[in-house]
C-alpha cells in the first residue's frame, strides 16, 4: 500500500472527472504530436529538397556570396580541379563527403528564336553525373521522389538539359515539351510573332542553320533549341546552342519564369568564352547533415593552411527560406504546445483543485494520524502526475495511430516552395525525442498544476479540516 | 470522559489534548511532551506514535479497504508490511471484522465502520485515545455494542480513552468523569 497506489486509487474515485481530464491531456497531447510530427516531415523533406539542390556547403571565391552574383565570371575559381583534389584527399573530409563538385552560376539571355521570343535567366552548371547523384541524397529514408518524373541530366551531350516550366512557356515551348499547365497565348502576342515572322525570322540564320546540322549529326532528336547569350569575364557577348531535355515546374515562379540548368561544360563555354575555364562555386553534399560543422570547420582549415583565397557557406545561408520555414513551423509548434500546456495546467489545476475540496475531511483525517504536510503534498501532486502522465500516454498512443492513419490516407498538399502536390505525410519514425519531449514536458506541467492545490491541502489547519462537511 | 453541553469546549479540549490545535494562551502538556513547542513536523511525528483517534463520522479512508486503513497508522510508523499485515489482522479478529477485511467503507455498516475506526486508532498500541462523540452517529444498540468494544479493547491494550459524549449509556462506563460549560471544568467525578 504505497502512496502511489493509493494515488491511482483516488484517481479511480470520481472516475468521470478523472476520464474527462485525461480526454483533455490526451486530446493536447495527440494535437502537439500530430502537429510535431507534422513539423518534423516538414523539416526533414525541406532538408532533403535543398540538400539534393545546393548540397551541404558550398566554397566561393572570397566576396563571392555578397558581390559576385552581379558578375560572377569576375569571381571563378581558378585550381578548381587541385581544390576538390584537396577535399577528396583530406582523410578527415573523405568519409564525410558524398559529393564534391564544381559548378557555374550565371545569368544571361534565352532566346527561342523560332518563337521569336527571350527572356533572362538564371543558370547553373552542373556535372551531370554528380548532379544526378547529388539527386538521390535521401538520408531520412523518405523517398520523396518527384512527380515531374526522371530528372536525371543528360550525361553524353552537354549542350542539353533543363529550363523551368514558366520560362518554357514564355519561350514558347508548350507543345514542344507537351507541357500541361499553357493556356493559350493572347492575340496580340501571337499577331505580334506573326509580323516579325513575316519580316525578319532571326539574325543568327548562320547559327541557326550551324545548330540545326549539329543537332542532326548528333542524334538529338525533337529536343527544342534555345540561344543563351551571356557576358564574359572580359565583358564581350557569348552565345551557346542549347537543347531543352524536359521543363521543370520550380516552386517559386520568379525562379520557374528563369531557371535554366545545363551542362558544367557549356556553362563554362558560356561564362568564360575563349579565356581560362574556371567554377564559380565547388559544392559538398555530405553524407549526413549533422557533420555540417565539423566539416566546414575542417575545410576552413585546409583553406588557411593552404592559403586560398575562398569562403565557405554553409545550407542555411545557401538557402534562407530553408532557415526562415523551419524557424516559421518552430515557432507555430511553439505557440500549439504552450497552449497546449496551459491548457493541460489548469485542467489539472481545476481536477485538483476539486478533489482537494471534496477530499478536505480525508485530509485532516490524515493529518490527524500523523500524515506530515509534505506528506499531504506528495499524495495530491502525484495524482496530478498520475493524470498528466496517463494522458500523455494515451494521446501518445492515439496519436500514434492517428499519424500512421495519415499517413496511408493518401492525403496530399502543396507545402510552400514546392511545386508539385507532395503526400501529407507525419513523420512516425526517427521521432523518439518528440515522443519523450512531450510526454515529459506535460508530465511537468501536470506536476506544476498539481502542486498548486496540493500546497494549498498541506497547509490546511487540521481541525478546520475535520469539520469542513 | 468529558461531558458538557454543545459550545461548552469538549471537541477544543479534545483537539488541544490530541495536538490536532494550538492554544492560544497558557500550557498544555500531553504524554510528557509541551507540544506547544515543538514543530508541526515534530508534532506529526508525535501523534502518529502515541495518539489514536475515533471520530464521531468513523472518518475511515474509502479506497482502501478495512484492513489498509487499519494498517495505514502502521505505514506511517515504517513497519514492515508482513508485520503491519498480522498485527492488524489480529486487531480487525479483536473487533470482530476479520470476515470484513478487505472491504472498502462503503460496504460496511456503521456499526462496522466504527469498529474498524477502533482497531485503527488502537493498533500502533497508542498511549492515548480520543474518540469525539464515537457514538453519536449510531443506533442504540449498535452504540452499546461499540461502547462494550471499546470498555474491553481498552482492558485488552491497555491505553488510556477520552471521550467527549452526551450519551447517557457511554458515560456509565467512565472511570473519571470531567463536566465542562463554558470552557471551565466545573466537576470532576471519579467512579474508580
Amino acid at each position: 500500500m504505497t502512496t502511489l497506489n493509493i494515488a491511482a486509487r483516488n484517481i479511480t474515485r470520481n472516475y468521470r472527472r478523472s476520464l474527462m481530464t485525461i480526454s483533455a491531456i490526451a486530446v493536447g497531447t495527440m494535437s502537439m504530436l500530430l502537429f510535431g510530427e507534422f513539423v518534423s516531415q516538414i523539416f526533414v523533406s525541406l532538408e532533403t529538397q535543398n540538400v539534393t539542390r545546393s548540397g551541404h556547403i558550398a566554397l566561393f571565391r572570397s566576396g563571392y556570396f555578397n558581390y559576385g552574383a552581379g558578375n560572377p565570371a569576375a569571381y571563378g575559381i581558378r585550381d578548381y580541379q587541385d581544390v576538390i583534389g584537396l577535399m577528396g584527399e583530406d582523410a578527415f573530409l573523405k568519409p564525410l563527403i558524398n559529393v564534391v563538385t564544381p559548378t557555374i552560376n550565371l545569368f544571361g539571355i534565352a532566346g527561342n528564336f523560332d518563337a521569336e521570343s527571350s527572356k533572362t535567366f538564371v543558370g547553373l552548371g552542373v556535372i551531370p553525373a554528380d548532379y544526378n547523384i547529388m539527386h538521390r541524397w535521401d538520408e531520412h529514408h523518405l523517398k520523396l521522389g518527384t512527380t515531374a518524373g526522371d530528372i536525371s541530366l543528360n550525361e553524353k551531350d552537354e549542350s542539353h538539359g533543363f529550363i523551368g516550366a514558366g520560362l518554357a512557356r514564355i519561350l514558347g515551348l508548350c507543345e514542344t515539351l507537351k507541357l500541361g499547365d499553357c493556356p493559350e497565348r493572347q492575340r496580340g502576342d501571337q499577331e505580334t510573332v506573326q509580323t516579325k515572322s513575316g519580316r525578319n525570322k532571326r539574325d543568327f540564320s548562320g547559327l541557326e542553320e550551324e545548330a540545326k546540322q549539329t543537332n542532326s549529326d548528333a542524334g538529338n532528336g525533337p529536343a527544342p533549341r534555345l540561344d543563351l547569350l551571356a557576358a564574359t569575364a572580359n565583358g564581350a557577348p557569348n552565345v551557346v546552342n542549347f537543347y531543352v531535355d524536359k521543363a521543370i515546374v520550380q516552386g517559386i515562379k520568379e525562379y520557374d519564369d528563369s531557371f535554366v540548368i545545363m551542362n558544367f561544360n557549356l556553362a563554362q563555354k558560356l561564362l568564360f568564352g575563349r579565356g581560362e575555364k574556371k567554377a564559380v562555386s565547388i559544392v559538398l553534399q555530405l553524407h549526413q547533415t549533422e557533420d555540417i560543422p565539423v566539416a566546414r570547420a575542417r575545410l576552413e582549415k585546409l583553406i588557411k593552411d593552404k592559403g586560398l583565397d575562398l569562403e565557405t557557406r554553409e545550407l542555411t545561408e545557401l538557402q534562407p527560406f530553408y532557415k526562415q520555414a523551419v524557424g516559421m513551423f518552430l515557432a507555430i509548434f511553439s505557440f500549439i504546445s504552450i497552449v497546449m500546456a496551459v491548457i493541460v495546467l489548469f485542467t489539472v489545476v481545476n481536477t485538483m483543485s476539486m478533489s482537494v475540496m471534496e477530499r478536505t475531511q480525508e485530509i485532516g483525517t490524515l493529518r490527524a494520524m500523523g500524515v506530515k504536510r509534505k506528506g499531504i503534498a506528495v499524495q495530491f501532486v502525484l495524482e496530478g502526475i498520475l493524470l498528466g502522465l496517463i494522458g500523455a500516454t494515451v494521446g501518445i498512443v492515439i496519436g500514434s495511430v492517428a499519424g500512421e492513419i495519415i499517413n496511408h490516407a493518401g492525403l496530399t498538399w502543396h507545402p510552400p516552395g514546392q511545386a508539385y502536390p507532395t503526400p501529407l505525410l507525419v513523420r512516425t519514425k526517427g521521432v523518439g525525442h518528440l515522443l519523450f519531449g512531450i510526454w515529459t514536458g506535460l508530465g511537468v506541467m501536470a506536476t506544476i498544476a498539481a502542486w498548486i492545490p496540493a500546497r494549498r491541502a498541506a497547509r490546511m489547519k487540521i481541525v478546520d479540516a475535520l469539520g469542513h462537511v | 470522559m468529558v461531558l458538557g453541553p454543545s459550545g461548552s469546549g469538549k471537541t477544543t479540549l479534545l483537539n488541544l489534548v490530541g495536538c490536532l490545535d494550538q492554544p492560544t494562551g497558557g500550557k498544555i502538556e500531553v504524554c510528557g511532551e509541551k507540544v506547544a513547542e515543538i514543530t508541526d513536523d515534530r508534532i506529526s511525528e508525535f501523534r502518529a506514535k502515541n495518539i489514536g483517534f475515533i471520530f464521531q463520522n468513523f472518518n475511515l479512508i474509502p479506497v482502501l479497504s478495512a484492513l489498509e486503513n487499519v494498517e495505514y497508522p502502521l505505514t506511517l510508523l515504517g513497519m514492515k508490511t508482513s508485520e503491519r499485515r498480522e498485527r492488524s489482522m489480529s486487531i480487525l479478529g479483536s473487533v470482530g471484522l476479520s470476515d470484513h477485511a478487505r472491504h472498502r467503507p462503503n460496504q460496511l455498516s456503521g456499526g462496522q465502520k466504527q469498529r474498524v475506526a477502533i482497531a485503527r486508532a488502537l493498533v500502533k498500541g497508542p498511549s492515548l485515545v480520543l474518540a469525539d462523540e464515537p457514538t453519536a452517529n449510531l443506533d442504540s444498540t449498535t452504540g452499546a455494542a461499540i461502547i462494550d468494544l471499546m470498555h474491553r479493547v481498552q482492558e485488552e491494550y491497555g491505553a488510556s480513552f477520552i471521550f467527549s459524549t452526551h450519551d447517557p449509556q457511554l458515560i456509565s462506563h467512565a472511570q473519571d468523569v470531567f463536566s465542562i460549560r463554558d470552557g471551565e471544568l466545573i466537576e470532576h467525578r471519579s467512579e474508580g
